[in-house]
């Protein structure tokens, strides 16, 4: 899709970004693209074949259409580590399905208003229309998408990481207290194994 | 739901005579049984004890060996005991301080099985809420508030020294979290409250499994609810599916009796919403909360309702769909009221970034 070769000029509305990526240099965000089989893949695809290039922090996933995409898809994104999901499909009255593409701008609506009340920036998640023929265009949003997400910073939502928050201090303290004659009780499967070795270092040093 | 509660009032009666002849010296080897209540409402006890004369059949199947809300039981004995010596512990609350996380790793590691008993230890629900506010908000809400006389301002402190010793509080954790995020857990009974008679079913289930007269349910399986959708046991009509408003039940005088609510425009988690209760709230003319949590499959409850709610919005213009969303006043509240801990994002952003203590 991106193109890495270095022979490929940036179009017309693209070259504005260049000063964009060098200056970010500390911040690359990541953003989870979900792109219709019909339309906007295709484009992505146009995109590449043209030597058009996009910024690569996008991680485009093709559904079949945009009205495949469950608002979970976005929140887990969200969860598990990316600063932006970008959301593309057909251009309204061009859906491959008829009208799914609606379906995808309602949810759209409704997860922002969502997101927003839980201290997401609305920004961080945003839909684009892009035909087959608009490799350009996608290009072009998904650097706009790219700087404007940069410009927010990282999102780290530490949902997972509150499992284990602070639960290897907690058993100290409580041994602290002279609560549990056992000691601090193992985990048994742990909530989370991912979580589980993320916390072995803090347990041993506590030792 | 309905067969599972039926076989139960025939069975009752056969247990009994069996638990008797047994005795009194058989009553050191009855299975043991806790039941937990961390931050909750005791709602889930009382839900407990509404299982009315079974309860006689839990006292003569189980030897009660914690349960706060209504008998003397000591933390040490707790500890005393082998690990697996209890057979089942019922947790009914969520995780909010560090004393209730540790009593939980304490249960887990003494009992065989550990169940999310309601809504608080599977999703949070109502106290799980608070992860929309920081430590910090929620303590001087409750501290220093209108209703609140505190003219000294004080706040609490987790550490005292008395002339006897250093007094210990539990300390109130950044976020408040489910049990399964804290320990393994093998069941989850659903419902704020679970009902009593799908209380009785699970815990017949888990007897009978004892007894040898039964299969074990599958670790991890959801007890007494179903696996379908509130919907499918509402018995009103579902004809069109076009929302072009959603209102608030106090906004109208009257519904229809017999229409589905969402195509009334009241806004009813029932597309999302675990069966199991009976569709009591629809039935009653007002609209599903979601108290029986996350439907069979659904990975987090309010992504499944704004998918279901956003599709049959009567509206394909961005400021149109913006008029018939502005119905939906709360979205956190409506879409993640019983969930919010258990959901993927899991509290706000404030909850854990601006937790200025």
């Amino acid at each position: 899709m991106s193109t890495q070769t270095p022979v490929a000029p940036a179009p017309v509305e693209g070259t504005a970004q260049a000063t964009g990526v060098a200056q970010a240099a500390t911040f690359e965000p990541v953003i989870i693209g979900f792109t219709c089989n019909w339309c906007s893949y295709r484009a992505a695809d146009l995109a590449g074949t043209a030597r058009t290039k996009y910024e690569p922090n996008v991680r485009l996933i093709r559904l079949m259409c945009s009205g495949r995409l469950d608002p979970t898809f976005v929140l887990k994104a969200f969860a598990e580590g990316a600063d932006a999901v970008l959301v593309s499909g057909c251009h309204p009255g061009e859906c491959h399905y008829i009208e799914q593409n609606y379906k995808a701008l309602r949810r759209f609506r409704l997860l922002q208003r969502t997101i927003e009340a839980l201290g997401i920036e609305p920004a961080r998640l945003q839909l684009v229309w892009a035909s087959a023929a608009e490799g350009v265009r996608l290009a072009n949003e998904i650097n706009r998408v790219t700087d404007e997400v940069r410009e927010l910073g990282p999102l780290n939502w530490p949902a997972g990481n509150l499992v284990d928050l602070d639960s290897a201090d907690l058993d100290t303290a409580w041994e602290a207290t002279g609560g549990d004659a056992g000691g601090p009780p193992e985990i048994p499967g742990g909530a989370n194994p991912q979580h589980a070795a993320a916390k072995l270092p803090a347990a041993e040093a506590a030792r | 739901m309905s067969p599972a509660a039926k076989p139960t009032a025939k069975a009752a009666p056969a247990a009994k005579p069996a638990a008797k002849s047994n005795g009194a010296a058989r009553a050191a080897a009855k299975p043991k049984l806790a039941i937990f209540g961390a931050a909750s409402c005791g709602g889930c006890d009382i839900a407990i004890v509404n299982i009315h004369e079974h309860i006689v059949d839990v006292a003569n199947a189980f030897d009660i060996v914690l349960w706060p809300t209504i008998m003397d039981g000591k933390y040490s004995d707790i500890e005393a005991m082998a690990d697996g010596e209890i057979t089942i512990t019922l947790v009914s609350g969520s995780m909010r301080t560090d004393e209730t996380i540790h009593l939980a790793k304490l249960l887990r590691r003494k009992s065989q099985f550990v169940v999310a008993f309601g809504s608080c230890a599977s999703e949070g629900c109502i106290p799980g809420l608070a992860n929309l506010s920081s430590r910090k908000q929620i303590i001087d809400t409750a501290f220093t508030t209108s209703s609140t006389d505190n003219p000294e301002n004080v706040r609490p402190i987790y550490e005292y020294q008395a002339p006897e010793g250093v007094l210990h509080l539990p300390e109130f954790e950044p976020v408040l979290r489910t049990l399964d995020q804290v320990v393994e857990i093998d069941y989850t009974i659903p419902g704020c409250p679970p009902e009593s008679k799908q209380i009785w079913a699970a815990l017949e289930a888990v007897v009978k499994a004892l007894n040898g007269t039964g299969p074990l349910p599958p670790k991890g399986s959801v007890l007494g609810a179903g696996d379908s959708t509130v919907c499918d046991e509402c018995a009103r009509k579902r004809n069109v599916k076009h929302i072009s408003e959603f209102v608030r039940i106090q906004q109208v005088a009257s519904f229809d009796p017999e229409i589905c609510l969402l195509e009334q425009g009241l806004p009813c988690n029932g597309p999302a919403t675990r069966n199991g209760c009976g569709a009591l709230c629809p039935a009653a003319g007002a609209p599903c909360i979601g108290c029986y949590g996350a439907a069979e499959g659904v990975i987090d409850y309010g992504a499944r309702l704004m998918s279901a709610f956003a599709s049959v919005v009567d509206a394909t213009k961005p400021e149109e769909i913006d008029r018939v969303l502005d119905g939906i006043a709360d979205p956190v509240g409506q879409f993640y009221r019983f969930s919010l801990a258990g959901s993927l994002l899991r509290s706000s952003r404030s909850a854990w970034q601006d937790d200025g203590e």
